[in-house]
């Protein structure tokens, strides 16, 4: 059972969590002005990357707010914890941080 | 000396008799003993049939390793344990056990005719054997493989013990309290840091406790650690906990542990839980395993009385047994040796020692030959005798070809083996560390670690009792360390003890060539052979997890703790490449059987979900009504009267709601409050509906899509104020419902000023549905006016009903004039009965979900989820009319834009009559175009609604089909195992299409 820091509320167990996918996907603006092609990389497309993943979790039996981790895909090791909103923080060894 | 038990050797209480049952016939052992040792002190070695072959089977080991000694204890159903390991057994007085596998009986079992037809049974006999007819397989093949191979049958009866659960967190958790973990413990403790200590075993000491020439700081082994356990009992922030198994380890340094409390006792104490699941997370762990003594591989290896060396120095040692009356000893290792001189000193004749290596040398063997026991270099049992027991081993000499040369016969009772050991680095693995292969030790030890561990003794490859401590103890030293704790100074130990070593042998011993026809097992448990593998590999099986899964070897309950090695060894062999390069099979949770019981807990039965009712249910219940569950809901099905079955109920009530009026708990309808200066933005882009225009007092039907366009969920809504809405969700959607408004609200529109608050369980709903509905209610209201100009359809008041406050709607699921009536969930009951009380004379009956479904289907109203099932979208439901054209966007709008949810082959919403109008659909039924063509028809839609009318005596039915709103006035089929039913597509709805009864 993962051990997540909540940064509402520190660290509790993976039980008080549910996971909801990728992070830093936003919702267009304007979703009417993309292209079939477009819309179906924002709906379905995902990068589900083997090492450092983004994602969203939401302390659904704590405070209810959703946030965002950085998690290993290989250790499910989580590198850090930050309020949804935030960018990607630059993390050494991670390409993709400080993104978005 | 009494039969095979010495008068004082060991640990077990001579003063404390205990009196046993084994397949019915009675055994006395003492306390201390496990039912392994108990059996064999009584000189019982055939304890069981093996898997495939219904071999006659002895006990192998002395530990959590044991593949064969596999028993059901239990003196009743109820507290039946099958495949429980005798080997870990504690007896009490009263225990009964069976042997398993076996019929008639253990001696003479009919299923060993299966030996017979064992060149059938060979490696992938699953698949090959049973391919062909495919529906042999439910009838024939499946039952006769169940029947004849197996291992221990189900209770029939519940288990009737309770199981606990508990979490816990600490700094430091040793694994094992063997020499390495005692010594990491003390360390550990002497920090101050909070250590908890776990072991499988009943005693703690691991091998120590089977040590008897062994000095540590000046005492015996099993002095220092009774010595050990007093100091760390005594430091408050230790825990010590025997007979706990640390099965599983999982992300984050959280380890499953499973308590055995009860278990050993004769009369337990009715309130202690059987088992208690222990989730600990810890800081840091030290890993002290050990290691498990691999078999020798060679021809009929598998026969009762054929033992692991060091198992057999453990029952004379630690619970005064002789195994036997003359024993061969097979090595490849100089632990045998030592083996040697305790059984002798136990009082078992060793007649020769065959040893695999061509010539030993040292300590251990110069003590041997000193006592004149013979010993035979470079020798191989080439094969055994004795049907129930070993009464002879054939040894012979490996000539200069590496084949073995002519056999001698020697007479014995009992085969000790010894390959080396094996570092036990399951819990490492499961930690998904990486494990390396030490080409010397020819073993995988932990590498690089993932998660916050370290390895410590037998367990890394470290076997010498001084190096043993010493790492112990900085392990422990540096686990506190890293945990925040630092050590006072470190801990050193003076020990006496010979090192025995690190020989051994991986493999297949030699014994006649590979296409040898000779029976040698690797895997006891799932009954494969040499052979077996060495066929795999010829029918082109290269990778160890193909060739385990194609013979099964390894893949036992035992997961191949004595086996992997060996299998290993032999297709390295055969491949000639370097073990590393077969690869490694996976380990993973359990690391010994656990049960089921641990990790329900306490969630049976009642417990097993919350269980949620309504305000209104005891009513219900009084009225004798029949329920159904709605996700965690128990709701009111129907409400039978005397004789009557569901459909006469559903009947009566339909007719009563239609004819008069009907009361209804909608209690469990989701419910959302949406308040907030931008609560009507916010709502227009949740809804495919337009918000802004509906005025307070109003209602309106909301449909809510997925980004994806597919309908998500629908509700009536109503506009309280301009800044709050009251929103219903269906029964089962109101958590995901609200966890999606959440969502958005909180990560792409954070700056809408909306709070959304769950009100589920707020409010009781009290449906008065019917055209007598408004006389029922109007004398029971003050502040509202109930009558058709000032309350129309879809409409909202707020005031007093019968005295409480109300939310009141204008609304109707039934197609007739209807309201529901929200009262605060604490009233629900009072107003419920008072409404019914006035209900009375007007004939008012209550009716259940079954009749709701009925009258819905009736006027065309879908339930999402049942016709819709997440591939759905609005206009296939014919919900395109609440579709806001003119709004810009709103979650999903994009999607339905999409050329594939526009297309005008898509199953859209009909309605079917059935040509026959007795005839009743049955739900979820495939729908054809023509029953003649031919199987694999092209199946064009499905049912997903359909019930008797009693309103229009007749069967009705909607459902899903292809291109359907072209398809009305068409005839479809529908083909059933009795043969096609003839339907006709009509709109989708049955009674009173203008509305006029809903405007009444
Ligand atoms: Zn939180």
């Amino acid at each position: 059972m993962l051990l997540i820091t909540c940064p509402h509320c520190g660290p509790r167990a993976e039980l008080e969590f549910a996971y909801a996918g990728e992070a830093h996907i936003a919702r267009p603006t304007d979703p009417m002005a993309l292209d079939d092609e477009s819309w179906a990389r924002f709906l379905y497309h995902r990068a589900n990357p083997k090492g450092l993943h983004a994602e969203r979790w939401r302390h659904l039996h704590g405070c209810a707010q959703f946030f965002n981790v950085v998690r290993d895909t290989v250790s499910d090791s989580i590198v850090t914890t930050y309020p949804a909103g935030q960018p990607r923080p630059a993390l050494p060894g991670d390409d993709k941080g400080a993104t978005r | 000396m009494s039969g095979f038990r010495h008068s004082t050797a060991g640990r077990v209480d001579r003063n404390k008799p205990v009196r046993f049952s084994f397949d019915g016939k009675t055994y006395q052992g003492f306390a201390g003993d496990t039912l392994a040792s108990a059996l064999l002190a009584n000189g019982v070695h055939l304890v069981g049939r093996s898997f495939k072959y219904h071999r006659p089977r002895g006990i192998v080991t002395a530990g959590s390793d044991e593949p064969n000694a596999l028993v059901g204890i239990g003196a009743d159903e109820a507290h039946y344990a099958p495949n429980m390991r005798a080997t870990q057994v504690e007896i009490y007085d009263g225990l009964v056990a069976e042997s398993q596998n076996r019929w008639p009986s253990l001696g003479f079992d009919v299923g060993a005719v299966n030996e017979t037809f064992a060149p059938f049974l060979s490696a992938g006999f699953y698949y090959k054997t049973f391919m062909w007819p495919p529906k042999a397989w439910a009838k024939l093949y499946e039952p006769l493989i169940r029947r004849a191979a197996g291992l221990g049958r189900a209770p029939t009866q519940a288990d009737a013990d309770r199981y606990t659960q508990v979490y816990a967190h600490c700094d430091v958790l040793v694994v094992g309290s063997g020499p390495a973990g005692l010594a990491a413990a003390l360390a550990a403790a002497t920090t101050g840091g909070k250590v908890f200590v776990c072991d499988e075993q009943s005693e703690m000491g691991g091998s120590l406790l089977a040590e008897t020439t062994a000095t540590i700081d000046g005492l015996s082994a099993r002095d220092w650690v009774a010595r050990a356990l007093a100091d760390l009992a005594a430091r408050p922030n230790v825990t010590l906990m025997p007979r706990t198994t640390a099965f599983g380890w999982y992300p984050h340094n959280f380890l499953g542990l499973c308590e055995r409390i009860t278990d050993h006792m004769a009369k337990a104490d009715p309130k202690l839980p059987r088992e208690r699941l222990w989730q600990i997370r810890a800081k840091e762990v030290v890993l002290a395993t050990g290691a498990l003594e691999r078999p020798l591989v060679f021809p009929d290896n598998d026969r009762p009385g054929v033992m692991m060396a060091e198992a057999a120095r453990i029952y004379a040692n630690r619970f005064g047994v002789k195994p036997g009356d003359k024993a061969v000893i097979f090595t490849a290792c100089d632990s045998a040796y030592r083996a040697a001189l305790d059984l002798m000193a136990a009082g078992v004749a060793i007649a020769t020692i065959a040893d695999l290596r061509a010539a030993p040398c040292g300590p251990w063997i110069d003590r041997v030959r000193s006592a004149g026991i013979a010993i035979r270099a470079g020798t191989v049992v080439t094969g055994t005798t004795g049907r129930l027991r070993i009464d002879s081993v054939s040894l012979a000499t490996v000539g200069i070809d590496g084949n073995p040369g002519s056999s001698e016969n020697i007479a014995c009772d009992l085969l000790l083996m010894s390959g080396g050991f094996t570092p036990s680095v399951h819990l490492f693995s499961q930690s998904r560390g990486k494990l390396v292969y030490d080409e010397a030790l020819q073993a995988y030890l932990p590498g690089i670690s993932v998660e916050r561990e370290r390895s410590a003794g037998a367990c890394r490859g470290i076997y010498d009792l001084d190096k043993v401590l010493s790492n112990g103890a900085a392990s422990g030293t540096g686990a506190a360390k890293a945990a925040g704790f630092a050590a006072a100074d470190t801990i050193t130990f003076s020990t006496t003890a010979d090192s025995v070593g690190t020989d051994g042998f991986i493999g297949v011993t030699p014994f006649g060539g590979p296409s040898s026809k000779a029976r040698a097992w690797i895997d006891f448990q799932n009954d494969v052979t040499a052979k077996d593998v060495r066929l795999a590999i010829r029918e082109g099986f290269r990778s160890i997890e193909h060739v385990k899964r194609y013979t099964t070897t390894g893949m036992a309950t035992d997961q191949g703790k004595t086996s992997n090695m060996n299998a290993l060894g032999l297709v390295s062999e055969t491949l000639k490449v370097p073990v590393p390069q077969v690869g490694l099979t996976t380990f993973r949770p359990p690391y010994t059987p656990t049960t089921f019981g641990i990790f329900a807990g306490q969630s049976r039965g009642d417990m097993f979900d919350p269980l949620r009712k309504t305000p209104i249910h005891d009513w219900a219940a009084e009225q004798g009504a029949a329920f159904e569950d709605i996700s965690l809901w128990k709701r009111a099905h129907y409400f039978p009267k005397r004789g009557e079955d569901i459909h006469a109920a559903v009947a009566r009530e339909c007719k009563a709601t239609r004819g008069a009026v009907g009361i209804f708990d909608a209690s469990t309808l989701g419910k959302i409050e949406v308040v907030g200066k931008d609560a009507a933005e916010f709502m227009n882009r949740m809804y495919t509906n337009a918000w802004t225009k509906l005025e307070p007092g109003r209602l309106r039907y909301g449909v809510m899509l997925r980004e994806d366009g597919f309908v998500m969920d629908d509700g009536v809504v109503g506009r309280m104020a301009t800044d709050r809405f009251h929103i219903t969700t269906t029964t089962g959607g109101a958590p995901r419902v609200l966890s999606m408004m959440e969502d958005y609200l909180q990560t792409e529109w954070p700056g809408l000023d909306v709070w959304l608050t769950s009100t589920t369980e707020e409010w009781a709903v009290i449906a008065v549905q019917g055209p007598l509905a408004r006389k029922v209610l109007e004398p029971l209201v003050e502040g509202i006016d109930l009558s058709r100009e000032a309350m129309p359809h879809m409409s909202v008041r707020e005031g007093r009903i019968c005295g409480v406050p109300t939310r009141l709607f204008r609304v109707s699921f039934t197609g007739e004039l209807g309201f529901e009536v929200n009262v605060p969930a604490g009233y629900g009951r009072a107003v419920w009965e008072a409404i019914f009380a006035a209900g009375q004379p007007h004939g008012m009956t209550p009716y259940g979900t079954e009749t709701m479904h009925v009258l819905r289907a009736e006027k065309g109203f879908i339930i999402v989820g049942q016709e819709t099932d997440g591939t759905v979208t609005p206009d296939d439901a014919g919900l395109g009319w609440a579709i806001g054209k003119a709004k810009k966007d709103f979650v999903g709008k994009r999607s339905l834009a999409r050329p594939a949810m526009t297309a005008s082959d898509r199953k859209q919403l009909v309605g079917l009559l059935t040509v026959d109008s007795k005839t009743v659909l049955e739900e979820g039924a495939q729908i054809v175009a023509d029953p003649a063509q031919p199987i694999p028809m092209t199946m064009i839609g499905h049912v997903t609604s359909s019930y008797w009318s009693a309103t229009l005596d007749r069967s009705i039915a909607l459902a899903l089909v292809r291109g359907g709103r072209a398809r009305v006035g068409t005839r479809l089929s529908v083909p059933m195992p009795s043969g096609p039913i003839t339907v006709e597509v009509v709109e989708p709805i049955f009674y009173d299409a203008k509305g006029a009864r809903l405007d009444a």
